[in-house]
């Protein structure tokens, strides 16, 4: 009888694999491990930026808009716990998202105008600063790519027929991915600040 | 039908033909030059420099120059590239990949993560600016190349990475991590004692799960372990009183294959890249 058992577990057990249970573990695991350097390379644009308006500051005092636009969306990044729980919540993911979106569009407004400021070139750090930034707007679109790829792969697997019932039993469900209208925000091109970016918000990470 | 069938080759063409991306040409020699813009000699100087270096510190340096990476940007392309060719040591990642767009006149400086610190984006961006973008203005591409090549391993130089191993490749290498002395001491002292307390039987059983556990925990390859297992087992059941029938350890097959290098082929090791570097126009 206990051997029975001990072989009616065992099969369950491999009915378990060929459901897709470990396929699902895999997929679920890859996307944390993704989303990690997702957050890692955002993080790291966080910390360049205080260093970088610092820097610019002396030589654009008249693109103080911008500037300070950069610094906002810098604060608002700086106040969203980034936990890897994030992906959990699809509002939290939005919310963050977004306030990523908005410190990518600052940034990039603000690439466009120190072109006009040919002095900031023999500045010390100015050039490296921003070699690093470009490097890790680069790394973001690359933890990024590979982020959209995993979640591809597990929604695939919570998908897909048999794992689909799999999924359902463990309580998997699909995963929010980084949606094409945010993408549309984060992708746009630098356009014509008109000045209407706000000033009454206190710029506090800025040293 | 013959109308469907038509639609569905246009379907299908348009699916494979979406891309519209410069493919990725295959890894076979560390200096790629696809626009021949480098003569011969220049290629052969370069491809015995790259493939010293990495027989001595085992980073894996390459250079390839492409017309253009259109439509893609040159950091698409590149990361495409580096993710196919897998430069660098599996778990060192020290790859590094010298990116050159002719016609687009852009190059990259591609860096696997585990040089993410000898090559910062700042050092691999004033290397372009200093060496490559002057030299290239003025059309002396190999003396750019040269130069950037020549700093780059200086700075992989510099970095401590772990020894290389000119005799085991990849998966080969687990080889070396099993302590060879100690499992034949297990076959050998273990199954002769075990043999006086268990029986023949016993003692087989006993020694081929011993050497089955040990592989497995070494190298991490089941497999291995159960062959292993098995021919420890045999072997304990097999040997009589007198143990020493086995004289040459299982090393000696194993030797050869050289790190990916040998035989004329340049192939990646596996390294992993996460899109750090730099880029320039010139």
């Amino acid at each position: 009888m206990r051997v029975m058992r001990g072989v009616m577990l065992l099969m369950v057990l491999s009915l378990l694999g060929g459901c897709g249970y470990n396929r699902l573990q895999q997929t679920d695991e890859a996307i944390k491990a993704d989303w990690s350097e997702v957050l890692n390379q955002y993080q790291r644009r966080a910390d360049l930026v205080p260093n970088l308006v610092a820097t610019v500051r002396g030589a654009v005092q008249a693109e103080k808009d911008i500037l300070e636009s950069v610094v906002n969306a810098r604060a608002k990044v700086g106040s969203i716990q980034a936990t890897p729980e994030l992906i959990n919540d699809p509002n939290a993911f939005a919310q963050w998202q977004a306030a990523q979106g908005e410190l990518s569009s600052a940034l990039s407004r603000l690439m466009v105008v120190v072109e006009k400021y040919p002095e900031l070139k023999s500045i010390a750090n100015y050039t490296d600063l921003m070699a690093q930034l470009e490097g890790t707007e680069n790394r973001i679109t690359v933890a990024r790519n590979r982020y959209i790829e995993a979640v591809k792969n597990y929604n695939l697997v919570v998908r897909e027929f048999p794992s689909n019932l799999t999924a359902k039993v463990f309580g998997y469900d699909t995963r929010a991915n980084f949606t094409v209208q945010n993408e549309a925000v984060i992708a746009s091109p630098p356009v014509v600040d008109f000045g209407a970016a706000s000033s009454t918000a206190s710029g506090s990470s800025a040293n | 039908m013959w109308r469907w069938l038509g639609i569905c080759l246009l379907f299908w063409s348009s699916l494979t033909g979406a891309a519209g991306s410069v493919p990725v040409p295959t890894l076979n020699m560390a200096v790629t030059d696809l626009t021949q813009t480098l003569t011969a000699e220049q290629v052969a100087t370069l491809e015995q420099q790259l493939r010293d270096f990495s027989m001595r510190k085992g980073s894996q340096l390459a250079i390839l120059i492409v017309p253009s990476t259109q439509p893609e940007t040159i950091e698409q392309y590149s990361i495409r590239v580096v993710d196919q060719w897998q430069l660098g040591r599996e778990k060192t990642d020290d790859g590094v990949l010298l990116l050159i767009a002719k016609n687009d006149r852009a190059v990259r400086i591609e860096v696997g993560d585990g040089l993410e610190g000898a090559i910062t984006d700042a050092v691999a961006s004033r290397i372009i600016r200093q060496r490559i973008v002057p030299q290239f203005q003025s059309d002396n591409y190999y003396q750019g190349i040269s130069d950037a090549t020549t700093r780059l391993m200086q700075l992989i130089e510099g970095e401590a990475l772990p020894e290389t191993e000119p005799e085991s490749s990849n998966n080969l290498s687990r080889f070396e991590n099993v302590p060879w002395p100690l499992l034949l001491f297990v076959v050998f002292a273990g199954g002769g004692v075990l043999r006086g307390i268990f029986g023949r039987m016993g003692a087989a059983g006993l020694t081929s799960g011993a050497v089955g556990l040990l592989i497995w925990l070494f190298m991490g390859s089941l497999l291995f372990a159960l062959l292993a297992a098995v021919f420890a087992f045999v072997f304990v059941l097999g040997s009589g009183g007198n143990g020493g029938g086995w004289s040459s350890g299982p090393r000696g097959g194993w030797r050869g294959g050289s790190g990916g290098w040998g035989g004329g082929g340049f192939r990646g090791g596996g390294g992993g890249f996460s899109g750090g570097g730099a880029s320039g126009r010139w």
